[in-house]
């Protein structure tokens, strides 16, 4: 049990560039790295262009990160605002100038690989532009499903179902289930857990066209889209979940001070949960999986001290496969390179429990019976 | 009694030959498993752990009679072995593999459930019937017969809970880990259904953790259709929203799949939530001696 799954986000631009292929209706658009380079692409594209900030996460509208620009001077200007600009933690290093369209109605139209119903859902509304999310818990009643069976697959009718249930004009009716057709495509042909637009706009002269465009790829299927996995953005991932993936560690960072090593995702989630109900705060979520080897140990302390306010280490291991002196002589081995030194509480049970505890004594360490005694020692430790 | 695995098992290995195949199969034979066959493409004839190897599961199945599968090949290949396993007339999958791309196994659970077949999994650890077989990589060793079934989203957390158990004496008579993908074959439910009906269960351990609704809908059937009494632990009440707790199935999302949500539904259903893994133990020994 290494790296368990999660879903790899791509930037608006990348997602455009592959829906494009499937014949959707977007924008004319370029990515500029430089204020140059935006003057550059506003002149070819023509026009009025929208600058938009390329960055992973959401909210970029509200954080100022999208701009309409009237000219290519303009267009250079409202770049040089945004590119360097900080979103929530993210540096902006990229936009995407877009031509600007006359927007008369806003809708949403998302796929997702639907994990509840077991199936591919389709989900749309006339409520576009906004958070999906809001939607749903403002007014669920206006968001219309339907449901692909993975093994019927797609059924034209449903595109159609949905276009009249969210009120689309009927001479534009065959036009959005044929782009519900071609979203449903990109999910299946890139193994993607989401491809979503938000907003697609009916413009004033009656054509539907893609504003925004999100992906969101299987991490499990990146094995097979060799092209897709080189899209991962290094420069957005925080750099300790980054160097945890790299190490094959499942790795959360969270905000208090007791950094946790623990195998299994269930036991390590517990562990938090036992050390804020003994009054302290977990500094991380870390499983370092099944059969975790004494470099592995190693590789989570170090990225657990980076984190300076760590205060103190609790180890909760439960040997199956695991082997407890294996965790043991990792722990030992990986005290002399450490960058600091912390108080550690070590709680090791199951197979080979009494070689990995002699280990710790000789090494000075004291391993604890108890995930609560350890708990509380810890949290006593660290003086929290 | 027990359920899904009993000494009756008929246990056929697929991915027999590989690392963690190889490994676990020898732990299962050690435990007292009937393991009758193993299956690796191009290995046929060979032996494994003292087990014949088969090409494919329907030769093993012919001729061995193998009732029960459990699965070890690598994630991108788990889907193909589900359904070469349902095909050859196997009505119990246990899929210990992870990594499975989620369209792959969409696929694959479904056809599972039109072909009438149970799966187990993905990326679990499978299950134990105490002192009769035991199918899944846990230790052995922690666990004892006796009366309470244990049904967790989790593995090492799993083996807490048991090893408590067993600590004040308290054996089990089947203690399933349904495993913590979002796609799974059995679930929460059908393995509370099972132990409902199960004469040698006499109290339920259940124990979830953060992410999807399953949890709730556990508590609603246990409302309606559980007698025995049922404890309950849930996992990841420190766990910040929108961030997967290495389980693909553990992210609390749009406000759902909360820890407080879960143990509220449980409670309510008259289910006993312990604070900690050790007391969720003890709570269900208290049950029994009651």
């Amino acid at each position: 049990m290494v790296w368990s799954p999660l879903f790899m986000k791509i930037h608006e631009f990348q997602a455009k560039e592959i829906l494009a292929a499937y014949g959707l209706p977007i924008p004319p658009g370029q990515v500029a790295t430089t204020p140059d380079e935006a003057r550059a692409a506003a002149a070819s594209i023509g026009g009025t262009v929208v600058v938009k900030a390329q960055v992973l996460v959401g909210g970029r509208g509200k954080a100022g990160g999208v701009k309409l620009a009237a000219t290519p001077d303009e267009a250079a200007e409202k770049a040089a605002d945004i590119l360097g600009m900080n979103i929530k933690g993210i540096t902006v290093q990229r936009v995407l100038l877009a031509q600007a369209v006359d927007i008369a109605t806003e809708i949403y139209l998302g796929v997702i690989l639907d994990r509840t119903s077991k199936a591919i859902t389709i989900m749309a509304s006339a409520e576009g532009g906004v958070e999906i999310e809001e939607v749903a818990r403002e007014t669920p009643e206006k968001i219309h499903r339907v449901h692909v069976h993975p093994l019927a697959g797609y059924a034209d009718y449903q595109g159609r179902q949905l276009a009249f249930d969210i009120g689309i004009p009927p001479d534009l009716s065959r036009e959005f289930a044929r782009i519900v057709r071609a979203l449903v495509l990109a999910l299946n042909d890139n193994d993607a857990e989401l491809v979503e637009i938000n907003p697609l706009v009916i413009t004033e002269d009656g054509a539907i066209q893609c504003i925004d465009a999100k992906i969101n790829l299987d991490d499990n299927a990146l094995f097979r889209h060799k092209d897709l996995a080189e899209l991962r953005d290094h420069d957005e991932e925080e750099p300790a979940e980054q160097a945890a993936r790299e190490a094959g560690l499942s790795f959360v960072k969270l905000d208090g001070t007791i950094g946790c090593v623990v195998n299994g995702a269930g036991l390590a989630m517990a562990t938090m949960d036992t050390i804020k109900l003994s009054g302290g705060s977990p500094a991380n979520f870390l499983d370092i999986g099944g059969g975790a080897r004494a470099e592995s140990v190693e590789n989570a302390l170090r990225i657990i001290l980076d984190d300076a306010n760590v205060r103190a280490v609790l180890f909760n291991i439960f040997g199956g496969i695991t082997r407890c002196d294996e965790v043991a002589r990792g722990i030992v081995s990986a005290l002399p390179s450490l960058s600091r030194q912390v108080p550690m509480v070590v709680r090791l049970v199951g197979t080979n429990q009494d070689e990995g505890r002699e280990i710790l004594r000789e090494a000075g360490l004291v391993a604890a019976d108890t995930m609560q005694a350890a708990s509380q020692e810890v949290v006593k430790v660290a003086g929290a | 009694m027990s359920i899904l695995v009993d000494e009756n098992t008929r246990l056929l290995v697929q991915g027999i030959t590989g690392r963690e195949g190889t490994f676990h199969t020898e732990q299962m034979v050690q435990y007292g498993t009937q393991v009758v066959a193993g299956v690796t493409p191009g290995r046929g004839g060979q032996k494994a752990c003292g087990v014949p190897v088969f090409n494919t599961v329907a030769q093993a199945v012919r001729e061995t009679g193998a009732n029960v599968s459990i699965i070890f090949v690598p994630g991108p290949f788990a889907p193909d072995a589900i359904i070469e396993a349902v095909d050859a007339g196997i009505p119990f999958v246990v899929c210990i593999s992870e990594h499975i791309p989620v369209q792959d196994m969409l696929r694959a659970y479904h056809y599972v459930n039109i072909k009438g077949a149970r799966l187990q999994g993905p990326n679990c650890p499978g299950l134990i019937s105490p002192g009769k077989a035991k199918v899944g990589i846990m230790a052995g060793d922690i666990h004892i017969p006796g009366p309470v079934g244990v049904v967790s989203r989790s593995g090492t957390l799993t083996y807490e809970v048991v090893s408590h158990l067993t600590g004040q004496g308290v054996g089990q008579s089947t203690v399933v880990g349904i495993g913590g993908d979002p796609v799974i074959g059995t679930g929460f439910i059908d393995v509370l259904r099972m132990f409902e009906q199960d004469p040698e269960t006499e109290a339920v351990v259940m124990i979830g953790e953060i992410g999807g609704t399953d949890e709730e809908e556990a508590a609603a059937f246990i409302q309606k259709h559980m007698t025995k009494p049922v404890v309950g632990f849930i996992a990841g009440r420190t766990a910040p929203p929108e961030k997967r707790m290495g389980h693909a199935g553990a992210i609390v999302s749009g406000g759902i799949g909360t820890a407080e949500s879960k143990i509220a539904a449980l409670q309510a259903a008259g289910v006993d939530v312990a604070d900690f893994p050790r007391e969720a133990a003890l709570l269900a020994a208290e049950r029994i001696l009651l």
